[in-house]
C-alpha cells in the first residue's frame, strides 16, 4: 500500500517481473521504492488468472526456461515461495499419425530419426550453447553505447568481441554468418527430420511477427535458448502457475521495504520541463518521487505516460517506429479429465507438446497473419500443467495453456467475439487431430488474441517481449536507437521493462540491470 | 493554380501585375515560384524603400496553417521559442532546430485567433512538421498556394494604406495583426517585414490578388510607390542585420557535410531561446552547448573601405578563424557591413579581426586586407520602424 507519509525515492510504475527485480535491488541499495501495478496480482505477464471457477491457469507465459540464477539467488526467490513442480522437461514434436520426435535435452527419439540428425543434434547444441555462453555476458550488463562509450562499454564490448575469438575460427565465422539468415536455411543446413525442424524453429519466432524464413530467426532461437546458459535444459512448470514467480518476487520485494499498491494503475508521469517528478494515478492522487522508473512497455510509456509532446521529435519518431505487433494468441482450456494424445503415455502429456510437423507448415501460417488474417493451420506449443502441479484444477481435472501461432494484433476489421470464436474452434479442432476425445473433454476455454493481451497485461500491441527480438532491435538498439542505456530524455525517468536490452522473456535482467544502472549513475542521471 | 508538376516554375497571383512592371525581366525562382529580382534597376528599388514605399510579392514564401486544440502546445514542442507567450494577433520571429539543436530554419509564427496559427518559412518541412504532430490534436495544412502576399514596406507604407482606406492602421504595433474589409472579403494586415523598415504584410486570397495590387498602386501613386525584387530585398536585409535562410545558414536538414549546420547561439539567435517552456526540440543539446560553450559565433562587421566583403576569409592575426557569408556596402546607413561566421572566441564586439577581399575591375583583380570590428548588430535601425503610432511621411 501507499504510505501517504512517506517521500519515496523511487516510484516503479508496473509491477511485472522486471519491475520487481528492479525495486528489490533498489530498495536493498537503501532507496525508498514504491511499486504501483494496475492489475490485482503481480508479475506482468507471469501470470496465474482462473479460467473458470476452480481452474487456474498460467495466462500469458507458460513455461520458465530463463529466469536468470543470480537473480534467483540474489532475490532469494526459493525462500519466497517459488517451488517448480517439474524442471528440464522434454519437447515433443507431435506427428498426426502418433510417431512423436521427443526432445530430451541432447537426446532425440523416435519419428524414425536418424544417427546423423541425433549426431548433428548433439554438434548443434554444443554450438548454441557456446553462443548462448558468449551472449550471457552481454546480457547481465547494460548494452554499450554505440558510440561515446566510456570505459565500462569498452569492457563490454572487447569481452564480446574476446568472446566471439574465443569461441574458435570455424563457430566465429558460424556466428558471423549465422546471425544474419534464417532459422529455416539453418535447420536444412543441419538436419533431416521434419518434426525436429519443425520443433527447434518454433523456438525462434514464438510471440514474434517472423515465420522460418525470416531474418532475425537465427537470433531468436539462440535468445530462446539462452536459459541453456542460465542452468536450464528444458522448460519448467511453476507450482502455482507463472504468476506464482511474481508473488515470491513481491516478497522479496517487500521483505527488502518495498511498498507494492495493486489494483491502482498510473495515469501518467509527471513531469516539470525535463524533469521526471513523480506519477499521478488513475484516481487522482499524486505521488512525489524523485525517480520515476517504468516497467511498462516503452510505447505505452512514452506515447500514454509520458506523452509524446514532453520528448523531442526525434525521440518520439523513434517510439512510433519500433517493432512491437505480436502475433501469439493463448488458448485456455479446462478439461474434465485428460485427453489421450495419439501415441503419448500421460507422463509424456506433461512435457511441453509442439504442433509445428514442417517448417513449411510454420511458414504457411505466416502468410495468413502478414495479410492481417489469422492462420487456418496455427502452430502451437502446449502445456497441461496440472498433470505436474494438481492445485491447479479440481481432483481429476486439467487445464491446458496453448501458446497459437499466428493470430495477428492487427486483424483485417479488427477482432470482434464472432471471429474469436471461429479462431477458437479452429484451433480446438486442430488439437483434436492429435487427440481424438479432446473436444469431448473440454469443461470451458477461453482465447486472448494479442488485443486481449494488450488490454488484460497492458503491454502495447500484445507483443510479450514489448518489442520485437530481432538484431534492429537488440543491445544499444532496444528499445530503440539512441536511448540511452534505461535512462530517458527525460530526467530521472528510467525504463526498467523487457523493452530494454536484453529483453523479455521471464529472465529478470532488464529489470536487474537497470537497477544497476541506476545505482552506478547515483539516483539521478 | 497550375499543379506543380505540370510546369517547371509556378506563377505567384500577383504575376499578371509583376510581369507588366518587370522592365528588365530578370526573374530567380524561389522555391518553385517565379519571383522578380529586379525590376527596372536595384538601386531604385532599394530607394524606393527607404525614402518611398516598395512592393514585395511574398506569395511564394512557405506557409503553414496550424489548427485544433493542441496547435500551441504543438508549436511550442517545436519551436524555441516561448509560444505561449504570443498573444492572438501577435507575430513572432522563431527558429526552429532538430534534436542536435542545430537550426534547421528560421521563419514567422502568426498567431491568427484561439488554436490557429500560421507559420512562414524558407524551407519546405512537412514532413518533420508531420513527424512532430505524434501525440498532439492539431491539423497541418500547407496553405502555400492558398494565401497571396505582399511585402508592402517603407516611410509612406501607412499613409498608402490609409489612402486606401484602412482607418486606424497606423495604431497597428510592429508585430501586431489586423484586419480590414477588401470588395467582398478581407485583407489581414501584420505590421512585419524584412526590410527594418517601417512596413507591413497583407494576407489576401488570391483570387483578390490583382484586385488588391492595382488599389495599393492607385494609392500609391503620390507616395512614390515602386515594385521591388529580390535582389534590392536582399540589400535591404543586410542593411538591417536579418540572416538569411540559405545563404548565412545551411537549414539543418539540407546540410550534407557533417558540422557545416549552426545552433541559434551559433547565429547570435540566442534570444530565441527559452529554457523555461516545456521540452522543446533542440533543448537537451542546447542546455549542454550553453553549458559547454558555442563552435561558432555569427558577427556583424563594420568593414574598412567601401569594397564589400563578399566570400572573404576572417583573419586574427594571421590565423583564418572564419568566412564572410553576406556582405554589402549599405547606402543608407552608408557602412561596408559583411555578416560573418567565426571561431567562437572571435565573436565578442570589438574584436578586431581583418577580412581578405578579392575584387575585379576591367579584368584586374585585387586583394585587400580590410581591417574590421565586430559591431554590435544593424547599421540601419530608424525609429519609424518602431513608433506608433506610425509617422506619416
Amino acid at each position: 500500500m501507499i504510505n501517504v507519509d512517506q517521500d519515496y525515492d523511487v516510484v516503479v510504475v508496473g509491477g511485472g517481473h522486471n519491475g520487481l527485480v528492479c525495486a528489490t535491488y533498489l530498495a536493498k541499495d537503501g532507496r525508498k521504492v514504491l511499486v504501483v501495478e494496475a492489475n490485482e496480482s503481480l508479475g506482468g505477464a507471469s501470470a496465474t488468472s482462473e479460467l473458470s471457477d476452480q481452474f487456474l491457469v498460467s495466462s500469458c507465459a507458460h513455461w520458465l526456461f530463463q529466469l536468470h540464477p543470480g537473480v534467483t539467488s540474489d532475490m532469494r526467490l526459493t525462500e519466497h515461495g517459488l517451488k517448480l513442480a517439474a524442471r528440464d522437461l522434454s519437447t515433443i514434436a507431435l506427428a498426426e499419425d502418433g510417431n512423436h520426435l521427443i526432445i530430451d535435452g541432447d537426446q532425440l527419439d523416435g519419428a524414425g530419426i536418424s544417427d546423423e540428425d541425433r549426431k548433428a543434434y548433439v554438434a548443434f547444441n554444443k554450438q548454441i550453447l557456446k553462443f548462448c555462453t558468449l551472449l550471457a555476458g552481454v546480457f547481465n550488463r547494460r548494452a554499450p553505447k554505440l558510440v561515446e562509450s566510456n570505459l565500462t562499454d569498452r569492457i563490454t564490448v572487447a569481452k564480446l568481441g574476446l568472446g566471439m575469438k574465443m569461441l574458435g575460427k570455424d563457430d566465429m565465422s558460424d556466428l558471423m554468418r549465422l546471425a544474419l539468415i534464417n532459422i529455416y536455411d539453418v535447420m536444412q543446413e543441419n538436419f533431416d527430420n521434419d518434426l525436429l525442424k519443425g520443433a527447434l524453429s518454433i523456438d525462434s519466432l514464438l510471440g514474434s511477427h517472423m515465420g522460418p524464413r525470416s531474418p532475425n530467426t537465427v537470433y531468436g532461437y539462440i535468445y530462446r535458448r539462452m536459459g541453456t546458459a542460465f542452468g536450464f535444459t528444458g522448460p519448467a512448470v511453476v507450482e502455482g502457475g507463472m504468476g506464482a514467480v511474481g508473488e515470491a518476487m513481491a516478497k522479496a520485494a517487500q521483505a527488502q521495504g518495498v511498498d507494492i499498491e495493486v489494483g491502482t494503475a498510473v495515469s501518467k508521469i509527471n513531469i516539470q520541463v525535463d524533469r521526471a517528478t513523480g506519477v499521478t494515478l488513475t484516481d487522482g492522487r499524486v505521488v512525489n518521487a524523485s525517480m520515476v522508473v517504468s516497467n511498462a512497455d516503452p510505447k505505452t510509456t512514452f506515447n500514454k505516460l509520458v506523452g509524446l509532446g514532453n520528448i523531442e521529435t526525434g525521440v518520439a519518431r523513434r517510439v512510433k517506429t519500433i517493432r512491437m505487433k505480436g502475433d501469439a494468441a493463448k488458448l485456455h482450456i479446462a478439461l474434465d479429465s485428460l485427453p489421450n494424445f495419439t501415441g503419448l503415455t500421460e507422463q509424456q502429456m506433461g512435457q511441453r507438446l509442439i504442433i509445428a510437423p514442417t517448417m513449411n507448415y510454420i511458414e504457411t501460417a505466416f502468410n495468413a497473419s502478414k495479410y492481417g488474417e489469422y492462420s487456418k493451420a496455427p502452430a502451437m506449443d502446449i502445456s497441461i500443467a496440472t498433470i505436474h502441479d494438481t492445485s491447479l484444477a479440481p481432483n481429476g481435472k486439467h487445464v491446458m495453456s496453448v501458446i497459437v501461432q499466428y493470430a495477428p494484433y492487427e486483424l483485417e476489421g479488427g477482432w470482434n467475439d464472432e471471429k474469436k470464436d471461429a479462431f477458437k474452434q479452429l484451433v480446438i479442432d486442430r488439437i483434436t487431430d492429435f487427440a481424438p476425445d479432446f473436444k469431448d473433454k473440454i469443461i470451458a476455454s477461453e482465447l486472448l488474441t494479442p488485443v486481449d493481451l494488450e488490454e488484460r497485461f497492458h503491454i502495447h500491441g500484445g507483443h510479450w517481449h514489448h518489442g520485437e527480438i530481432s538484431l534492429d532491435q537488440i543491445l544499444m538498439m532496444r528499445p530503440f536507437p539512441g536511448a540511452s542505456q534505461y535512462g530517458t530524455s527525460v530526467e530521472g525517468l528510467y525504463l526498467c521493462g523487457a523493452g530494454n536490452h536484453p529483453g523479455g522473456g521471464v529472465m529478470g535482467l532488464a529489470g536487474h540491470n537497470a537497477a544497476k544502472e541506476i545505482i552506478k549513475r547515483g539516483g539521478l542521471a | 493554380m497550375m499543379p506543380h508538376d505540370e510546369t517547371m516554375i509556378l506563377e505567384t497571383p500577383f504575376h499578371s501585375r509583376c510581369l507588366a512592371l518587370c522592365e528588365i525581366n530578370l526573374w530567380e525562382d524561389w522555391k518553385g515560384y517565379r519571383s522578380a529580382a529586379a525590376y527596372t534597376s536595384v538601386e531604385q528599388e532599394y530607394f524606393a524603400v527607404r525614402s518611398n514605399t516598395g512592393v514585395f510579392d511574398i506569395s511564394p514564401m512557405i506557409k503553414y496553417r496550424f489548427t485544433g486544440p493542441d496547435a500551441g502546445a504543438y508549436l511550442n514542442r517545436l519551436v524555441t521559442r516561448d509560444i505561449s507567450k504570443i498573444a492572438v494577433d501577435r507575430v513572432a520571429y522563431t527558429v526552429w532546430c532538430d534534436e542536435k539543436g542545430h537550426v534547421m530554419d528560421d521563419g514567422t509564427i502568426f498567431h491568427l485567433a484561439e488554436n490557429d496559427y500560421r507559420l512562414c518559412a524558407y524551407a519546405r518541412c512537412l514532413d518533420w512538421l508531420m513527424w512532430s504532430a505524434e501525440g498532439f490534436d492539431v491539423t497541418i495544412v500547407d496553405e502555400t498556394a492558398d494565401v497571396a502576399a505582399l511585402a508592402v514596406q517603407g516611410p509612406t507604407s501607412c499613409a498608402v494604406f490609409k489612402e486606401m482606406g484602412f482607418e486606424g492602421i497606423e495604431n497597428l504595433k510592429p508585430f501586431g495583426i489586423t484586419r480590414y474589409p477588401f470588395v467582398d472579403s478581407e485583407v489581414m494586415i501584420s505590421r512585419t517585414g524584412f526590410t527594418g523598415d517601417l512596413g507591413y504584410e497583407i494576407w489576401i486570397k488570391p483570387s483578390l490578388a490583382e484586385t488588391f495590387w492595382d488599389a495599393l498602386f492607385d494609392a500609391g501613386k503620390l507616395r512614390g510607390i515602386r515594385a521591388i525584387g529580390g535582389s534590392a530585398l536582399d540589400l535591404l536585409r543586410t542593411e538591417t542585420g536579418f540572416l538569411q535562410a540559405g545563404v548565412d545558414f545551411i537549414p539543418a536538414e539540407e546540410a550534407i557535410r557533417e558540422g557545416r549546420s549552426r545552433s541559434p547561439f551559433e547565429l547570435g539567435l540566442g534570444w530565441l531561446v527559452s529554457f523555461e517552456k516545456p521540452v522543446f526540440n533542440g533543448r537537451k543539446a542546447l542546455l549542454k552547448e550553453k553549458k559547454e560553450g558555442s563552435r561558432y559565433a555569427f558577427v556583424y562587421l563594420d568593414v574598412e573601405g567601401n569594397k564589400p566583403a563578399e566570400h572573404a576569409f576572417i583573419y586574427a592575426g594571421n590565423k583564418e578563424v572564419g568566412t564572410v557569408t553576406t556582405a554589402a556596402w549599405c547606402p543608407t546607413a552608408k557602412t561596408n557591413v559583411a555578416f560573418a561566421q567565426v571561431d567562437a572566441k572571435y565573436g565578442n564586439v570589438g574584436q578586431e579581426l581583418v577580412a581578405e577581399i578579392y575584387y575585379e575591375r576591367e579584368l584586374k583583380w585585387t586583394r585587400v586586407m580590410a581591417k574590421c570590428t565586430v559591431i554590435k548588430g544593424a547599421v540601419f535601425n530608424p525609429p519609424r520602424k518602431r513608433q506608433t503610432p506610425a509617422p506619416d511621411f
